[in-house]
């Protein structure tokens, strides 16, 4: 089946099985591999990317459903460098292995989005969604806070 | 490794209510899909493998939460995330905002919808709570059923085969809230109690409406809550041979979890 969809800002197409996921469209046919697939029961956000501006989960989402949509993956999100929460992820030691991360990011892009300025229990309610393994939680939502100060102005 | 689902199937946009309803009517093997997210991992799993997929999450007549005289309409492809953040709906029933709000997660909120949680009726669900408690009149292609008549146990509803959901009317309260304990991987209400309050008219239960999910094989009214309310009394434990008992919980801790919710939500009375 044929679909059309912006990704990363740049038009692109492709013709695949209905039965193809999202995050399967974007790693095996886009390429970017960024997004991750770390489970099978919809739970861990390791494919979280944006849809229409939205954080979804990619596993569970058909790259049909995605057609005449504007879809941002981990690789779309700094326009100059690192987006101000790759930054702080990168200056928190918000990340271990990194699995979890790009879900993190992209959740927590539009955690921000919607809430500028989340306190500790917000972002953790905001982020539950995401799962991670590594990190214990505590540098993420640091990261997410420090994000917030950059983006709202302020200096961390 | 490919992430594809296993089963192949054909995939369709619908035109129109009355198309999906025909494409349903025509192939008994074929599913709508709205939100997809219990029809998609379902697939994953193996669960169910529908030989096409009829999406309507696009349809705009499908979509809205509109203030009527004495009820909210909400749409059956209106996403979680836009019932919980509309501030009408949050004045007017605020219990109902609440409960889209603790739905799973913010991912899941971004896509899954009201039609689709009601048409699947999981006994761990929230929204049947929300249609039981307000009153819901469940509004398909082809007819009105009350949510006293809808829910009939696990994964079971009044609805035919071929019927499609196209919105809900939740009849407006004096006052509701919604308390739940989430499992805390999966979100699902391990306890999820709505509580609702209308004008008592010589009712037996003083107009108070209590619906239990999560705890049993399906939503139900507890009753003896709703008389506890309106007496002023102490609830009774949850008396049910139906109570869940899974490795998630034992039966016991359910019902204790029962009470605790009712409690939680009628603090915001």
């Amino acid at each position: 089946m044929k679909l059309n969809l912006t990704l990363n800002g740049t038009p692109r197409s492709a013709d695949v099985p209905e039965r193809t996921l999202l995050a399967d469209l974007l790693r095996d046919t886009f390429g970017m591999t960024g997004t991750h697939v770390g489970c099978d029961t919809t739970q861990c956000g390791c494919c979280t990317v944006h849809v229409d501006g939205q954080a979804v989960k990619s596993c569970t989402m058909l790259a049909v459903q995605a057609d005449g949509c504007t879809v941002t993956t981990i690789e779309g999100l700094g326009a100059d460098g690192l987006h101000p929460v790759q930054q702080a992820f990168s200056q928190c030691h918000g990340l271990q292995c990194g699995f979890c991360t790009p879900g993190m990011v992209m959740a927590s892009v539009d955690l921000l989005r919607r809430n500028p300025t989340p306190t500790a229990d917000q972002i953790a309610e905001g982020l539950s969604g995401n799962l991670c393994r590594c990190t214990g939680y505590v540098n993420i939502i640091r990261a997410v806070q420090q994000a917030s100060q950059t983006m709202q102005g302020d200096a961390p | 490794m490919e992430d594809l689902l296993v089963y192949a199937f054909k995939y369709q946009r619908a035109e129109s209510v009355s198309a999906a309803a025909a494409a349903l009517g025509a192939d008994d093997a074929a599913k709508v899909l709205s939100g997809g997210m219990t029809l998609l991992p379902s697939m994953k799993h193996r669960l169910i493998a529908p030989n096409a997929l009829i999406d309507l999450a696009r349809l705009p007549e499908l979509i809205g939460v509109r203030e009527q005289a004495d009820h909210w309409w909400v749409g059956a492809a209106t996403r979680h995330q836009d019932v919980a953040a509309h501030a009408g709906l949050q004045q007017a029933i605020p219990g109902l905002a609440q409960l889209a709000g603790l739905i799973g997660d913010p991912q899941v909120r971004a896509r899954g919808t009201l039609g689709g949680s009601l048409a699947n009726n999981d006994p761990s669900a929230d929204y049947p709570s929300a249609a039981l408690a307000l009153q819901a009149q469940i509004i398909t292609d082809r007819r009105t059923i009350d949510a006293d008549d809808f829910f009939l146990g696990m994964f079971a509803t009044a609805l035919q085969a071929d019927e499609i959901i196209t919105g809900v009317r939740f009849r407006t309260p004096q006052r509701c809230a919604y308390a739940k304990f989430k499992h805390p991987a999966s979100g699902y209400a391990m306890a999820g109690v709505f509580v609702a309050q209308y004008a008592a008219a010589g009712a037996a239960n003083g107009g108070w409406r209590v619906a239990v999910t999560g705890v049993a094989n399906g939503v139900f009214r507890w009753h003896d809550a709703e008389q506890a309310l309106a007496q002023g009394t102490t609830t009774p434990a949850l008396q049910r041979d139906d109570v869940i008992d899974d490795v998630h919980a034992p039966a016991a801790y359910r019902t204790h979890l029962a009470l605790q919710m009712l409690a939680q939500a009628c603090q915001a009375f």
